[in-house]
């Protein structure tokens, strides 16, 4: 079984702060990390690998940067690491984004693709089903838990609302995972010592087969209007009232704030 | 000269602090509360190729070297010293000396399975009246054909109660002094082997610190580790590696100690302001930051001379001395600034500082490292 | 797709999603949302209702603001999977060729909506928390990112239609009106069954423990002024009414009253809900590390000298036991209207 597991490098944005003073994002000094529902898919691929002996390709699209998150890939136990980066990439919305990877896919062998569900920068999740739409391939999205009969066959515990359905799904296929449905396994120590010394393939606009138009700020049907943060706290109110009237008051803000 | 670190080292780093930060600091506070050994632990790190760091692959290693390992052991010990105390003693004190000092056969035989973690390592050289003076050995060694016979018993010994393989010093000859002192490769599971009480500790409560008793205990021949007569200076380059993980150990509760002071004096509010601006504070935390750095340097030293095979035993001496001395003032001074709650266990610092003590008493006192750093610059 | 002649497209179209023949009130949300976009651009309303042996869920559609309900009853709609779902709005689209598609940001709506946008070439702008008409007749979409702390404005220029998934529950439903009238037209698909490569063995409810409190959108939380486990029952009370959670301080879990992994602080969790009231706390730094980057702050203590006041937004000085009853009340009543 050959899967290909698609990654992307993030900032950590628990650790992203608002400067009190402007209310602007603080980006400086942020830590990269790899997308944690990427990681949950890649630990669903190398649990395929230790049972089933899957070959597992890593790709990531990003800056020369990302190269990290896929010397991390290499060290948790994935047999190939791509990395795509070209200046005709940048400026992708996520339609874009998807004509990319897929592109790169297209010249790949997978019986299995696995995207995160979301990337925590844009938490969009969309760029695995759009992925899955241009290789005309079934999708199953939400993936908490996976299982493989051996043969073609993937059954799969998609999360909902309510609770989960079971579906199945047979190879070839795009499943998105979820990062709260499994714990990743840590790099080993041998892992880390050897990634430095395994090959990154770098491919550009080269390597992938898709009309340039589709590529990049070009190709992307959707713009930043603009950007803006919500603003430093202002300091709070107390009211020293009858009760009556603090239920009031309580109640009007929860209006305003459309919890009610 | 290049002080930063490479890439491998950064990967490692993250690794070995996430793990330590998810798997080991929720464990802290409990270990030390019922002085439990975390075996679960124990079995991750195993998993992972934690026991057996500066190994190479052929022996079951992880293939990496002494600046990794005592990565780990920091970073371990600024989460829970009783973790990167377990995880120094088996590297240092038993897995290294037979990576060092042992044949081809002994090798082969023990490194894979301690590497691997399935065994935990120990090592003996501590006796009820051999301390610091650890020539004056009373634990007997006698040649009987195809095997020694030992009589004797070891004390403190760091593992004891959950290892498999130990590191035993013993007198084959008591007329040669500390030339008739020989080092074995001993097995839990020899006969007359024993594990004895169990001291209850001050700090690194859940190291599981015992005695050993050796009555009339058989270890076959080839399980003499080096030769006749060379066990107390094997004991000796063992300690100098030691050394290092303690020194790596002090670090670590030193760091750990600084970032609880850290997160405490931003939040903690007297007299209308955070203690953290005050400038007594701020004062006192940059002296220490400076001196936590300054044993950083002195640990990534001594371990890149001993990867290096230069000659590192005065380097591991200051290394330890200095980071032990600096993870004690830490550790007190954050239980000041901690106030009132410092001094309850609903912090981690009354821990610290409990573990800290340690650091400066073994594997030679801070008096011994005195003794080897005097030794080495007036011979 | 990039010289498309825009004036084509025209309407705002609502995808309406219903699970087991209900329709869900996101959908609503987006209807009542729609209503407003189509008024600014002088457009209609469009439903697009799938779904097998529906019965009257196109008028309520109607009377939640739709002028057309396009409805597509099918046993390949019976339960959602997303090629059949995809297939019928896609031959929607491509035929009634609306300018703007409004779909829920549910587990189905963000399956379904980049499978659309791929499908039909156009820009999607997910989880939008608020919609409105530019000056150039466009759709502004705007939308949380970086984990909520940047917000982004974001248009769809040379593509039509212009679609986005939005939040549950951050738009207003509109007034349910069943006297409106409109039109209900049923559509047929050609199906591709082909393609239908997914099949749902099962579909399980089940309760979801939100026993983690970190990912609660609101806490009500206790503190020594609650009191006692028939306290924590009064909070409890309150929280059902806003489908809140419970916490608690560290007083409050050592006492018993509430287990550990609901306790908020130092030695517990770190929280940051868009709504924490803290009921009844007084706010010890230990507590406050853990609470204060929450979005809203709602205290009540009837100390007004607590520190729980210098964090809090909104500050009421006053006896939790009194307060949190009436609250509950009127609260419930409120629930209850909608």
């Amino acid at each position: 079984m050959k899967i290909v597991v698609c990654i992307k490098q993030v900032p950590d944005t628990t650790e992203i702060k608002l400067d009190p003073v402007t209310g602007t994002l603080i980006r400086d000094g942020v830590p990269s990390i790899m997308n944690p529902d990427d990681k949950g898919g890649l630990e669903f691929a190398l649990q395929l690998k230790d049972k089933y002996g899957a070959h597992v390709t890593v790709i990531t699209m990003g800056p020369p940067q990302a190269e990290a998150i896929l010397r991390e890939a290499y060290a948790m136990g994935v047999d190939r690491a791509i990395l795509l980066s070209d200046r005709k990439f940048a400026g992708a919305d996520t339609l874009a984004t998807s004509n990319t990877i897929a592109g790169a896919l297209r010249s790949l062998e997978y019986d299995l693709i696995i995207t995160g569900r979301q990337a925590i920068d844009g938490d969009t999740a969309q760029v695995g089903p759009q992925i899955a739409e241009h290789l005309d391939l079934p999708q199953v999205t939400y993936v908490e838990d996976l299982s493989f009969d051996g043969n073609k066959t993937f059954s799969v515990k998609k999360s909902t609302e309510e609770g989960y359905q079971i579906v199945e799904v047979e190879a070839p296929c795009v499943l998105t995972a979820l990062a709260s449905g499994v714990k990743p396994r840590y790099m080993s120590v041998r892992g880390i010592v050897e990634a430095y010394n395994k090959e990154i393939e770098n491919w550009n606009f080269s390597n992938i087969s898709v009309d340039e138009k589709k590529l990049g700020l070009n190709g992307s049907p959707t713009r930043v209007f603009k950007s803006f943060t919500k603003g430093v706290k202002a300091a709070g109110q107390v009211y020293e009232v009858e009760p009556n009237e603090a239920v009031d008051i309580i109640i009007n803000k929860l209006k305003e704030k459309f919890i009610i | 000269m290049d002080f930063s670190l490479s890439k491998q080292q950064e990967l490692f780093l993250q690794m070995i602090r996430e793990f330590a930060e998810k798997e080991v600091k929720p464990l802290a506070a409990e270990v030390d509360e019922s002085e439990r050994f975390p075996m679960e632990t124990v079995e991750k790190m195993a998993k992972l190729g934690i026991m057996g760091i500066p190994f190479p692959t052929e022996l079951g290693g992880a293939g990496g070297n002494n600046q990794l390992y005592t990565m780990a052991v920091e970073e371990l010990s600024r989460a829970c010293a009783t973790t990167g105390v377990i995880v120094s003693a088996h590297t240092s004190l038993c897995c290294a000396p037979i990576m060092e000092h042992g044949t081809n056969e002994q090798r082969a035989k023990y490194l894979p399975k301690l590497c691997s973690g399935e065994w935990i390592g120990a090592f003996g050289l501590t006796e009820p009246n051999a301390g610091t003076d650890a020539s004056a050995q009373q634990t007997m060694a006698v040649k009987e054909g195809d095997h020694y016979v030992l009589n004797g018993t070891k004390i403190f010994i760091t593992n004891a109660a959950y290892a498999h393989v130990y590191i035993i010093m013993a007198m084959t000859d008591k007329s040669k002094g500390t030339k008739g002192i020989s080092a074995f490769i001993v097995e839990r599971d020899f006969p007359g082997f024993s594990i004895g009480k169990k001291e209850k500790k001050m700090g690194i409560r859940g190291s599981a610190t015992c005695e050993l008793i050796m009555e009339n205990c058989i270890v076959p021949a080839e399980n003499l580790l080096g030769q006749e007569g060379k066990g107390f200076s094997i004991a000796m380059k063992t300690l100098d590696g030691g050394r290092i993980g303690i020194a790596s150990q002090a670090l670590g509760i030193a760091q750990g100690a600084m970032d609880e002071t850290v997160k405490y004096v931003k939040e903690r509010k007297q007299f209308g302001k955070a203690i953290g601006q005050f400038q007594n504070t701020q004062f006192q935390l940059a002296d220490l930051q400076t001196k936590i750095e300054a044993a950083r340097l002195l640990v990534r030293k001594a371990a890149y001379k001993k990867d290096m095979k230069l000659p590192y035993s005065a380097d591991a001496a200051m290394a330890k001395l200095f980071a032990a001395e600096t993870a004690m003032e830490m550790t007190t001074k954050a239980v000041q600034f901690h106030g009132g709650y410092g001094y309850t266990r609903e912090y981690p610092v009354e821990r610290m500082m409990r573990d800290a003590k340690i650091t400066e008493i073994y594997e030679g006192t801070s008096e011994v490292q005195r003794m080897v750093i005097a030794a080495n610059l007036l011979k | 797709m990039n010289n498309m002649d825009k004036s084509q497209y025209k309407n705002v179209f609502v995808f309406i999603e219903q699970r087991e023949g209900v329709i869900q009130n996101v959908a609503l949300e987006l209807l009542g949302k729609a209503r407003e976009l189509a008024n600014a651009l002088n457009e209609k309303v469009y439903a697009i209702l799938l779904g097998h042996n529906l019965t009257t869920q196109a008028q309520e559609c109607i009377a939640y603001g739709a002028d057309t309900v396009l409805r597509v009853d099918s046993p390949e709609l019976q339960t959602y999977t997303t090629e059949p779902y995809a297939q019928a709005v896609y031959q929607i689209i491509t035929t009634y060729k609306p300018s703007i598609v409004l779909i829920g940001a549910t587990t189905i709506g963000r399956d379904l909506g980049p499978r659309l946008s791929a499908r039909i070439e156009t820009g999607l702008t997910a989880d939008c928390t608020g919609l409105e008409i530019s000056e150039e007749k466009e759709l502004l979409m705007t939308r949380p990112a970086f984990g909520g702390n940047l917000m982004a404005t974001i248009v769809c220029k040379e593509h039509r239609p212009q679609m986005s998934t939005v939040r549950p529950g951050v738009m207003r439903m509109g007034h349910r009106d069943t006297n409106r009238q409109g039109n209900i037209e049923d559509v047929t698909i050609n199906f591709d069954k082909s393609k239908f490569k997914v099949r749902v063995v099962k579909t399980v409810k089940e309760k979801k423990d939100m026993i983690d409190i970190t990912e609660a959108n609101i806490l009500v939380s206790g503190g020594r002024g609650v009191g006692n486990a028939e306290g924590f029952d009064m909070l409890r009370a309150m929280a059902k009414t806003i489908n809140a959670e419970v916490s608690a301080s560290r007083a409050m879990v050592d006492a018993g009253v509430l287990a550990h992994e609901r306790q908020v602080g130092q030695t517990g969790k770190t929280v940051r809900p868009d709504v924490y009231f803290a009921m009844g706390i007084s706010g010890a730094i230990q507590h406050l590390a853990g609470m204060e980057e929450s979005e809203y702050i709602i205290a009540v203590n009837k100390d007004k000298y607590a520190p729980i006041f210098n964090v809090a937004d909104l500050g009421i000085v006053g006896d939790v036991r009194k307060i949190v009853p009436l609250l509950t009340e009127k609260l419930a009543a409120i629930k209850h209207q909608k």
